[in-house]
């Protein structure tokens, strides 16, 4: 905490803070459609991803229904099945969250939580939503073709990808490549932005370490998605050329019914490689904006400085490097080098220091805090509590002995669910209730809000514990039907059953989220300005939803780190930002002694 | 202060914060757009980088059989060098402020440039009509995808040369072409750059990665 007193730095002059010449639309198309402010293409990702994210809930709605009553909807064929895994894979983890956190967050948060007016190159930004845009597009038109999307599983593996018999060989793995290739390259522009906006248009007083840990997560995941993405787009152009052109990147000699293929002498594995350098990242990049947004919404929400500041920074930037190391753990099963298995092994459980830390400062934060039981906190303790249980078996998976029995089970769809679905969903849910208010000037519903929350939560417990048993005794994923199986009990399919049930609630529940989102709109009740009393610099706008260009005449000037909460002789128990020294009011009491921080 | 300096700060104590309330600027002393220009090259780099890696795991594989040997690359180096010359002369009299330079520098450089990419796309046609062309060859795949996405990026720079182009022959003054000829001349050295590289370690025909990889002890 910094110090109260009146006698450090008083007022400082914004006039050296360069700042940014913005495009002024004009009509209603420039404000809203081809529109090049952060703010509107933040919304526009946030509806698009969340629009194709209920694509794909009811995508698992069909696939859980199928699991838990096989044989009773005619219309799940086996080929239909391994389409909708597929494309609930693909869309959940790129399409919606990979858009929303870096898209959607990214674009709203970053210019107005370090202070700017806008993004730094306006015009590629608004490029970028519509490539996205694009990119989904492509995506769901593979619906549509003859033959229908691919059914090659989320990770695509050749050579079964592009072959016959494969769903979707003919025209749905070529739209789903093209799709993520146009994804990328939308990414790039937007992740150019986010990254040079970070560090070279943060307001005065603004320095890196005085970030919000939101900011932080943001940053590092868009580096990482920078440096990643690029091997998927590699990796999807070349099984592209094998589809199209015929080259043998992937592809080996095969026979089909007795005839040779025209390929020959690929490598499947490369493929695998390729991929999964990107995937484990790619885990990190959907995590580590969830670190940060959680930080912070625990921070405001137990009124308390965040536990560890400097360390959670460091904490997200080893993560971020650590993730390029470990991607092979995917691979246990491929075959590869028994030693190759030890490194990655090794590196895996390393990566559980940093987070541990994490999630020790987490809980450090709320220790002795003045916890409010706001929608933000339940649903950042919800996170902490299922990121660390899906964090946990995680441990497990990434030991190889341990892996190769269960890698092809349910619980290793138990475990991503964990800790890469439910968790970053409820920080997305939470980071919704905390920033509706800024983004719409009026509070989401309260009592639907609750509802949703607690349908959520235990929901998804209910959901997913089972289904660590199911792996356990051996029942495989990816499976259309298991039939009757002899080291299976009958149970299991009851417990399939309970799953589908407790599946399709917990889908209900998102809808009332959805109502809620568009309900409170129109009908919520208006908010007051910074309704969380929180310090970061988003609250701190004149106006309230920011207006274009965000700030008034002048851009706001920093004298403080984003956590001054409950801040020993202050007579408020939060110091925005932008507060100058001079001009913090004394609590009562405080004021001959000359009140001093106790913390530094 | 460096970045790792930077990070050693601890912004919540009072002498800290005097420090950073004088704080202005960004964390480079850099304009966006060349630092964004630089982030984008770090991606691109990871991206041929990824493929020299996939290209050399690939030579570890089964049955290798090379490129067979296209000598119009050399000619085509030699073009893409000169390009990358003449964007620096345009650099050179953009910075002494002679406008009729930046135009020569400019023209010459998009024209190496084209001359470069029709070169490339000989070289694929005399690849295509040699005898023993086989495209399920994972090295002849590799020809033409390294090539290709290479061509795009350079494709994609004459877009950008063409608007610094236009602004120059629509009579602007010096000082606003200067970023962006400052801006073209960077990506295509780079561009150059990653050519030699790609050219000398894969499309030489003197298995230069494979003598790499073995100086690694890979091979």
């Amino acid at each position: 905490m910094t110090d109260v007193t009146p006698e450090t730095t008083s007022y400082l002059a914004p006039a050296e803070v360069e700042d940014v010449e913005l495009y002024h639309p004009k009509s209603f198309v420039t404000k809203y459609i081809w529109s090049q402010d952060a703010k509107v293409i933040a919304i526009q990702y946030a509806v698009t991803a969340i629009a194709i994210g209920l694509v794909a809930l009811v995508l698992s709605w069909m696939m859980r229904l199928q699991l838990g009553f096989p044989d009773t909807f005619s219309f799940i064929s086996p080929e239909a099945y391994l389409q909708l895994i597929t494309m609930h894979g693909m869309i959940m983890v790129i399409y919606l969250l990979t858009a929303l956190f870096l898209g959607g967050f990214g674009n709203y948060l970053i210019p107005l939580m370090v202070g700017a007016r806008d993004m730094v190159f306006p015009y590629v930004n608004m490029l970028s939503y519509w490539v996205y845009l694009l990119a989904v597009l492509v995506l769901v038109a593979s619906f549509f073709v003859p033959g229908g999307s691919t059914g090659a599983g989320w990770t695509l593996y050749p050579p079964q990808a592009i072959l016959a018999g494969t769903p979707g060989q003919s025209y749905g793995i070529i739209l789903m490549l093209a799709s993520l290739a146009l994804f990328i390259i939308g990414f790039t522009m937007g992740g150019l932005n986010y990254v040079v906006t970070v560090l070279q248009a943060r307001t005065r007083g603004m320095t890196l370490m005085r970030m919000p840990l939101t900011v932080w997560g943001i940053f590092v995941a868009t580096i990482l998605a920078l440096l990643a993405f690029p091997a998927l787009f590699v990796g999807a152009v070349m099984m592209m050329f094998d589809r199209l052109l015929g080259t043998s990147f992937f592809m080996p000699q095969i026979v089909e019914f007795g005839e040779s293929l025209k390929y020959g002498g690929g490598s499947p594995i490369l493929f695998q490689h390729l991929f999964w350098f990107f995937g484990h990242p790619e885990v990190y990049i959907v995590a580590l904006p969830g670190f940060g947004i959680v930080s912070d919404l625990l921070s405001v929400h137990a009124r308390k400085n965040i536990f560890g500041y400097r360390m959670m920074v460091w904490a997200i930037v080893v993560i971020g490097g650590l993730s390029f190391v470990v991607w092979a753990h995917h691979m246990y099963v491929s075959g590869m080098n028994p030693y190759f298995g030890f490194f990655f092994a090794t590196s895996t459980l390393i990566i559980a220091v940093p987070t541990a830390i994490k999630v020790y400062n987490w809980v450090l934060t709320l220790w002795r805090g003045n916890i409010h039981l706001t929608l933000p906190m339940l649903f950042a303790i919800a996170f902490i509590i299922t990121f660390v249980n899906g964090g946990i078996t995680g441990l497990f998976l990434g030991n190889v002995v341990v892996d190769v029995p269960l890698s092809d089970t349910m619980f290793v769809v138990a475990h991503f669910h964990m800790v890469m679905g439910v968790a970053p969903i409820l920080v997305i849910f939470g980071a919704i209730y905390h920033w509706y208010p800024l983004m719409s000037g009026r509070m989401l519903n309260q009592a639907m809000g609750h509802f949703h929350f607690w349908v959520t939560f235990i929901g998804a417990y209910l959901i997913y514990f089972p289904m660590h048993y199911l792996g356990f005794i051996g029942v495989p994923r990816r499976y259309y039907a298991i039939g009757e199986t002899e080291f299976i009990p009958l149970s299991a399919a009851t417990l399939n059953e309970f799953i589908t049930v407790a599946a399709l609630i917990v889908g209900l529940a998102q809808v009332v989220f959805i109502f809620n989102l568009v309900w409170s709109l129109f009908k919520g009740e208006k908010s007051v300005k910074n309704p969380w009393r929180a310090t970061s610099l988003e609250w701190q706008t004149p106006q309230m939803p920011p207006a274009h260009g965000n700030w008034g005449k002048e851009l706001p000037v920093v004298y403080r780190w984003a956590y001054d909460y409950s801040v020993p002789g202050a007579a408020e128990d939060f110091l925005p930002q932008n507060l100058a020294p001079d001009q913090v009011a004394i609590a009562k009491g405080h004021e001959a002694s000359g009140v001093r921080a106790a913390a530094t | 202060m460096s970045i790792f300096h930077q990070l050693l700060a601890k912004p919540w104590v009072t002498a800290q914060a005097r420090i950073d309330d004088f704080h202005v600027g960004g964390t480079f002393f850099l304009s966006p757009a060349k630092l964004g220009l630089r982030v984008f090259l770090a991606v691109v780099t990871v991206l041929f980088t990824l493929l020299i890696f996939a290209y050399g795991m690939r030579m570890e594989l089964e049955v290798w059989r090379p490129t067979p040997q296209v000598s119009l690359l050399w000619l085509n180096t030699v073009l893409l060098v000169l390009s990358s010359s003449a964007m620096q002369w345009a650099l050179f009299s953009a910075r002494r402020h002679e406008i009729d330079g930046v135009w020569i520098g400019l023209l010459a450089g998009g024209f190496f440039a084209i001359a470069f990419l029709g070169g490339q796309i000989m070289a694929w046609r005399q690849l295509d009509s040699l005898v023993g062309f086989n495209i399920t060859n994972p090295a002849i795949g590799f020809f033409f995808l390294i090539t290709a996405l290479h061509g795009l990026h350079l494709l994609g720079g004459l877009v950008a040369l063409g608007r610094a182009t236009t602004k120059v022959w629509r009579g602007f003054d010096v000082a606003p072409v200067r970023l962006s000829v400052e801006l073209c001349t960077t990506y295509w050295h780079y561009l150059l750059l990653v050519w030699l590289v790609l050219f000398g370690l894969l499309f030489s025909g003197n298995d230069s990665l494979g003598i790499l990889l073995s100086i690694c002890g890979l091979r």
